[in-house]
């Protein structure tokens, strides 16, 4: 279970990252971060992102058309 | 080094990104502000310069527009399918209105945020602005038209910054 659940659904990139971004700094070491998205561009950009940032990207999943991501915080 | 040092280290990514903005178009508005909040959120350090009609996306009330003219690559999907505008239609009045009409909408639609919430979402993740001194005296602006936060700068300005920045880009 996610500490925090973020819905992205819907909104077109650059928001997803953004609001992301902006959830994260919520959180403390450890702490995970879902998010929900419609956006297909997401699945590389939370790759790209988390690699970028050095945030865990502990899964990516897709089912019927949303996206979700678990990122744990980390950096 | 304290731990708290050590931690803000590995924070900060030190990479950074400049990016020369010289469009004023709704269309074209997009791309630096994309970019630019894009890469603060992902730890660079980012500096915007803001000429020509780029500073037309630092105004405090953003009229912006498209112009179907001259912009074959403009296929808007219309009733089904994507339609293009001959430049003759670009000529009649009201039809660029129309067409901004029509791109708003379609950016409500699908969920692609405004200019504004991006460019305050730049302001908010430190992004640098500078307005170009030079097109300010040319299209006759003064700060006070500008939203806060942008400084006043010129070409050395952007030179300066674009020798330490990892990423350039001209928009």
């Amino acid at each position: 279970m996610a500490t925090q659940t973020l819905d992205t659904k819907g909104l077109n990139c650059p928001l997803p990252i953004l609001k992301a971004k902006k959830a994260l700094g919520g959180l403390s070491t450890g702490d995970t971060l879902e998010v929900l998205s419609t956006d297909p561009g997401a699945v590389k950009d939370f790759e790209a992102f988390c690699r970028q940032t050095g945030n865990e990207l502990l899964e990516s999943n897709e089912d019927s058309g949303v996206y979700s991501f678990l990122i744990k915080h980390t950096a | 080094m304290t731990d708290a040092a050590v931690t803000e280290e590995t924070l900060t990514n030190h990479k950074s990104m400049s990016l020369i903005v010289t469009k004023g178009t709704l269309d074209w508005g997009y791309p630096p502000f994309i970019l630019a909040t894009t890469a603060a959120a992902m730890g660079l350090k980012v500096s915007m310069f803001f000429t020509f009609y780029g500073l037309n996306l630092l105004h405090k009330n953003l009229d912006l527009g498209i112009s179907t003219l001259g912009n074959p690559g403009m296929k808007m999907p219309m009733m089904g399918m994507h339609m293009g505008m001959p430049n003759m239609m670009g000529m009649i009045p009201g039809v660029d209105g129309m067409a901004t009409g029509m791109m708003k909408n379609l950016i409500k639609k699908k969920g692609v945020a405004s200019i504004e919430d991006l460019r305050e979402a730049a302001v908010e993740s430190d992004v640098g602005m500078i307005a170009c001194q030079m097109t300010m005296d040319l299209f006759e602006y003064e700060m006070k038209d500008l939203i806060e936060g942008p400084e006043l700068g010129g070409a050395a300005t952007y030179i300066e910054t674009a020798t330490k920045s990892d990423i350039n880009l001209f928009i």
